[in-house]
């Protein structure tokens, strides 16, 4: 699962778009499960036989569901399927098997007016599973929804991505959405992506804006002969409890100022920032002993580091801020 | 003049009218919905985009609308002439009716068609689906309510027209109401043509607003048939249990200002 975070305007839904040719690339290519779409698509605007072809085979979830209202829920499943070119039996036989898979088995016969935000994205991910994509594009698809609801859809998203070994671009805003199920994730500003890479990778980048607007920490050093550190736990490091090692190890009190962590597969992710007694120069040991676990260590107030430093969460906040509209 | 005079006379007429805006219709909907998707579809920004074509056809439609009526017919005689060899019954009145109808309701097509969210046709499109598939799959459908809306007013302007139609000869309501009625100074005859006229309207009307609210209400709300909402006394319970509990969608509330309490007995 792949996420692409961005403030709006910042090219996400344009990048999406261009995956399956709704937006055509002024230059460069297209390319999806091995075949070059922007080859398909012709010259002229409209959509070619191959190209609505390979369309066919990358499903895609909207925003705003874009279910057609005078059409049954099942009827709206089905359509792929007509497009497809499935006889009538096939087709019925499809959709509720997909309305099984998203946990809808009781509402084929009604509309989509009669259904919730979160029950109206699960027909649209139904209707985008029926031409059995390998790619499936979400557009926004759980910005319209509320906290809970976003969950469960995004729930179904990674089940459907470890169980149909289905490929999710996913767009969005919303940094808990990409926190929650994305492997990877991309950062967009003003039409460019500026950093990309798995979680671990951004998380072990140092400087990374992705990384600290995943995991925020804050905290300022309660005192002038305090030493604050942000430690960065990318899931490589040896699964020890290393805050409290060091504390007896060293015998020293060490402050929590801010954490986000998250333990993923047995691993520990995220980032720590804390406090230890004395200026920098006392505690160049205990530093080195976190270095030594694996860890990235940053030492807040360190010359050459602050400027990006201080840039990267200033960033990260806006962003925060942006996911919380 | 008695009624055993009238009777024949209004009968004849009513046929009359009824038969030329029958098949008006029937032509101006055939021919006025292609016309009025293409006018969308070539449209800047349209799944077809062709400006020439679009300002041609806007052109030419704006044209045979601002054409008064009476002049149409006068105008399309010789036309007339060669569709159905005469230019002096009802035969000869469908030709300039449905000529003078189809811009008309090719215009509200356009707009009917128009009001269809585009996430919709991009949602077909991304399936895989062609610009046929958008039109028969999403467009005519999804603004069905609005395109019955547009064939009742289609009607209703229609028999409107059809009043001048007696200047060929083709009878109607509206012509006996001016030959009987006013040239004759039978005012009986010309009030009682009037309120056939008006009945008519009205329950055309009425069928049509029937029409596309149950359509709408399909779409933004319970899929049980509708009902009128004269019998809304007498509305079964089951139909009450089927109502959806939902109140918190703005364009289902919008769809349906007048929907009956959920309590029906």
């Amino acid at each position: 699962m792949y996420g692409v975070i961005g403030q709006s305007g910042a090219g996400k839904s344009s990048l999406i778009r261009c995956v399956n040719l709704l937006e055509r690339p002024t230059s460069g290519t297209v390319t999806v499960a091995g075949q070059d779409l922007t080859a398909l698509a012709g010259r002229g605007p409209r959509a070619g036989k191959e190209l609505r072809a390979a369309r066919s085979r990358i499903g895609m979830v909207f925003q705003h569901f874009n279910l057609l209202s005078s059409r049954t829920v099942q009827a709206n499943i089905e359509l792929p399927l007509e497009i497809l070119g499935l006889s009538g039996k096939e087709r019925s036989r499809k959709a509720l098997e997909l309305l099984d898979l998203v946990g809808l088995s009781d509402k084929a016969k009604v509309y989509p007016a009669q259904l919730s935000g979160g029950q109206k994205q699960r027909v649209g991910i139904a209707r985008a599973l029926a031409g059995e994509p390998k790619v499936l594009l979400s557009d926004e698809a759980t910005s319209a929804l509320d906290p809970e609801t976003t969950r469960s859809i995004l729930e179904l998203l990674r089940d459907l991505n470890r169980q149909l070994g289905l490929t999710v671009l996913l767009i969005t805003h919303e940094m808990e959405v990409v926190k929650t199920v994305c492997d990877s994730a991309a950062l967009m500003q003003r039409g460019r992506i500026v950093e990309s890479g798995t979680v671990n990778e951004l998380l072990a980048t140092p400087g990374s804006q992705l990384a600290s607007a995943l995991f925020p920490v804050s905290g300022e050093a309660t005192g002038a002969d305090r030493t604050v550190v942000d430690v960065t736990f990318h899931g490589e490091a040896a699964t020890q409890p290393v805050i409290s090692q060091l504390s007896r190890t060293y015998n020293i009190d060490i402050s929590i100022l801010g954490a986000a962590m998250d333990t993923v597969a047995g691993k520990q992710v995220g980032r720590m920032r804390i406090e230890l007694p004395g200026r920098f120069e006392e505690n160049v040991v205990p530093i080195g002993f976190l270095r030594e676990q694996g860890l990235q260590v940053d030492v807040a107030g360190d010359a050459p580091a602050s400027i990006p430093a201080q840039d990267a969460p200033a960033t990260a906040a806006a962003l925060v801020k942006e996911g919380a509209k | 003049m008695t009624w055993s005079e009238m009777q024949p006379l209004l009968e004849q007429a009513c046929w009359d009218t009824l038969y030329m805006v029958g098949w008006s219709t029937l032509i101006a909907v055939v021919g006025g919905l292609p016309l009025g998707i293409l006018l969308v579809l070539t449209d800047r920004g349209g799944l077809l985009q062709n400006v020439v074509v679009n300002k041609v056809i806007g052109q030419v439609v704006n044209i045979a609308r601002s054409m008064p009526f009476i002049i149409l017919i006068v105008a399309l005689m010789d036309f007339t002439r060669w569709v159905v060899g005469t230019t002096i019954n009802r035969e000869a009145a469908i030709v300039p009716l449905a000529i003078g109808a189809i811009p008309f309701f090719a215009r509200l097509v356009e707009t009917a068609v128009r009001e269809v969210d585009h996430g919709l046709v991009e949602a077909v499109q991304s399936m895989g689906g062609n610009t046929w598939t958008v039109v028969r799959k999403v467009l005519v459908p999804e603004s069905l309510p609005s395109l019955i809306s547009s064939v009742t007013t289609t009607i209703v302007v229609l028999i409107g027209y059809s009043a001048m139609a007696g200047t060929v000869g083709a009878g109607g309501l509206g012509d006996l109401a001016i030959r009987y009625g006013y040239q004759r100074f039978e005012t009986e005859l010309m009030w009682i043509t009037v309120a056939i006229l008006a009945v008519v309207i009205s329950v055309i009307q009425f069928a049509g607003d029937y029409a596309a609210r149950g359509l709408h209400r399909r779409g933004g709300g319970s899929g049980a048939a509708p009902r009128l909402r004269l019998l809304r006394g007498k509305a079964p319970a089951t139909a009450a249990t089927a109502e959806p509990v939902k109140t918190t969608d703005p364009v289902t509330a919008d769809a349906e200002p007048e929907r009956e309490p959920v309590k029906a007995s």
